[in-house]
């Protein structure tokens, strides 16, 4: 037989899927008082949906063979923004406009700096990162903005409000990850993306716009990380200008613990939403499990290489044998 | 469509290129007739490359016409989305397709079938790829079908799905850019297998290749460029292929001596 018999038919995210089911599990044999009540569950649903937003545009940005590091920036600017026009003007829906069209400003001049100059994303989005946090700490003074009143608007109601005990949030960025899936997986933007990751020449050569569509991806990644700006600083009531920086390698690690490769080409938003509620979860069901929140960052680290490995065996068998030949030569 | 009144696919009339002081092309001209398959051969650096570009809207040439279907093109609007709508399609040697990318994608990428909103149509793209992979191309019970990713094909099969694809576009042209480079002899016979497709399908094709033995045996005609100018015209049947080898062989040295006689 040639080496080409099909392999089982692959649904996405189904390993994460189980990782995701054997945390849970553990958890409620380590912490049951915790995580057999809902509680912590809704907490997850306030504390992930931001993280999430992050996660499933970077598995766009990532699907295409880029990387954006602007984004805790965007968080910042964009929070700043939102709080700026609310607090000064009382502004809601034109504020959180404002706020999206920040973020999508941030993206389109990584795009421009990515496309059309050429300079690679690692340098253009980490140099963003530093500029536009550093305007923000510029044009807030430093400050950060209490906000409490944001709670009585309707627009709180409908972003982060609550129905019985379901945080709104949780609502909108599911729908969010069923579009962005959709997009991805489904639509001509995400199948030229998928190309650009897979090799950006072929994609020239079939036509594809290709530094036309990395501007779109970076501008809407810059959208995302602007939405994920307003949830956090209305659930927040709050703004304050390092907002965001706590994000950057845990939404990166949701993505890479969902199994999308760093070469490009392929991206999981599946893998990717799960990978946040995981990272979140590991850190609340550590502490409730008694272990020292020392610890927390230790074993974060475990689990995201465990998974990474655990991807590459379900993708690619043979390197399990490999590593068996590698151990006993040297054993 | 291809029924309407023309002579030749494609024609170039007088193409000049300089790449600043270099005269990549110099008074090229240049005819593919219908249902012909034409031979380019010639040295590296002799500009077969660059022919190719100019013709597939890669490229603008410096001077000169270009006809499809016998109508004048406007060199302001050629490109190479607007070959595409003139049905012409490249084949290059491996940068056709997308290695992680399953062949029903790999099928429709730039030309995908859609809703208005964009949103592709998966299950017709995958009926329509798994039809030309079996009835066009002749994948018979070789395990590949839509859902395949590239990665898994060889080089000849490769090289097949780009000319498949090509050929359900309704091309009237399919450029071949050194389509059996790298390829195993094996996978060497399947693509001349899928060259000789085309020409049962009534379309016409350029064809650049190496393999002097290739050429001879496929081309209704050879077209030798030398240092950026066709210096032969060979038609089929003219020159047994030994006859040919000598012919180019003897082309060299001449380039030699005057080389010399120059310097």
């Amino acid at each position: 037989m040639s080496g080409r018999a099909k392999s089982l038919p692959q649904i996405e995210g189904l390993p994460i899927v189980g990782v995701f089911v054997l945390l849970v599990g553990l958890f409620m044999v380590l912490a049951p008082n915790v995580f057999l009540g809902y509680r912590i569950y809704m907490s997850f649903l306030i504390t992930v949906p931001p993280i999430l937003l992050l996660a499933l545009g970077l598995t766009l940005v990532i699907a295409a063979g880029e990387i954006d590091l602007s984004f805790p920036s965007v968080i910042a600017f964009s929070g700043f923004l939102f709080a700026y026009l609310f607090k000064t003007y009382e502004l809601t829906w034109l504020a959180l406009l404002a706020a999206l069209a920040g973020g999508a400003l941030i993206g389109f001049v990584n795009g421009i700096l990515v496309a059309g100059i050429g300079v690679p994303s690692i340098i253009a989005t980490l140099a963003m990162q530093f500029f536009w946090g550093g305007i923000t700490t510029v044009l807030s003074g430093g400050l950060s903005y209490n906000i409490r009143a944001v709670k009585e608007t309707a627009l709180w109601e409908v972003f982060v409000g609550r129905i019985g005990v379901l945080p709104v949030q949780s609502l909108w960025v599911l729908a969010l990850a069923i579009f962005l899936w959709f997009l991805l997986n489904r639509h001509r933007f995400g199948e030229h993306l998928l190309f650009i990751g897979d090799s950006a020449k072929v994609a020239r050569v079939v036509g594809i716009p290709v530094n036309r569509e990395r501007i779109k991806l970076f501008t809407l990644m810059g959208v995302l990380a602007a939405f994920a700006a307003v949830l956090l600083t209305l659930e927040n009531k709050n703004f304050f200008n390092t907002q965001g920086q706590g994000f950057l390698l845990i939404a990166l690690a949701a993505v890479f613990i969902g199994g999308t490769s760093i070469f490009g080409g392929q991206g999981s938003i599946v893998g990717s939403f799960f990978g946040a509620f995981i990272i979140v979860m590991i850190e609340a069901g550590l502490v409730a499990s008694g272990i020292q929140g020392f610890w927390v960052r230790a074993v974060v680290g475990l689990v995201f290489i465990g998974a990474v490995i655990f991807h590459l065996l379900v993708e690619n068998p043979g390197r399990l044998a490999a590593l068996r030949r590698l151990l006993r030569r040297d054993g | 469509m291809s029924g309407s009144e023309y002579r030749d696919v494609v024609r170039l009339e007088n193409i000049q290129m300089h790449y600043g002081n270099v005269q990549a092309l110099s008074d090229i001209n240049f005819a593919v007739g219908r249902n012909e398959i034409v031979g380019l051969i010639g040295d590296n650096g002799a500009g077969k490359s660059t022919l190719i570009k100019i013709m597939t809207g890669v490229e603008r040439p410096t001077a000169g016409n270009l006809y499809i279907r016998d109508k004048k093109v406007d060199w302001e609007g050629y490109s190479v989305g607007r070959a595409h709508e003139l049905r012409f399609e490249t084949v290059y040697q491996e940068k056709s397709l997308g290695e992680k990318q399953p062949l029903w994608r790999n099928f429709f990428v730039g030309r995908q079938i859609t809703n208005r909103l964009g949103f592709i149509k998966v299950k017709q793209q995958k009926q329509i790829a798994n039809d030309v992979l079996l009835n066009q191309i002749g994948f018979r019970g070789a395990g590949i079908d839509a859902d395949s990713p590239v990665a898994q094909l060889s080089g000849g099969e490769r090289q097949g799905v780009a000319i498949g694809r090509a050929m359900h576009f309704d091309s009237d042209l399919i450029v071949l850019d050194e389509p059996t480079v790298a390829l195993a002899i094996t996978e060497v016979r399947k693509v001349l297998d899928f060259v000789r497709g085309i020409k049962e399908s009534g379309r016409a094709c350029v064809y650049i290749e190496h393999n002097l033995a290739h050429v001879h045996e496929l081309a209704d005609r050879l077209v030798v460029l030398d240092r950026g100018r066709v210096v032969r015209e060979i038609h089929k049947g003219e020159m047994s292929l030994a006859e040919l080898t000598s012919a180019l062989i003897d082309l060299q040295h001449a380039k030699v001596e005057t080389a010399e006689a120059g310097s």
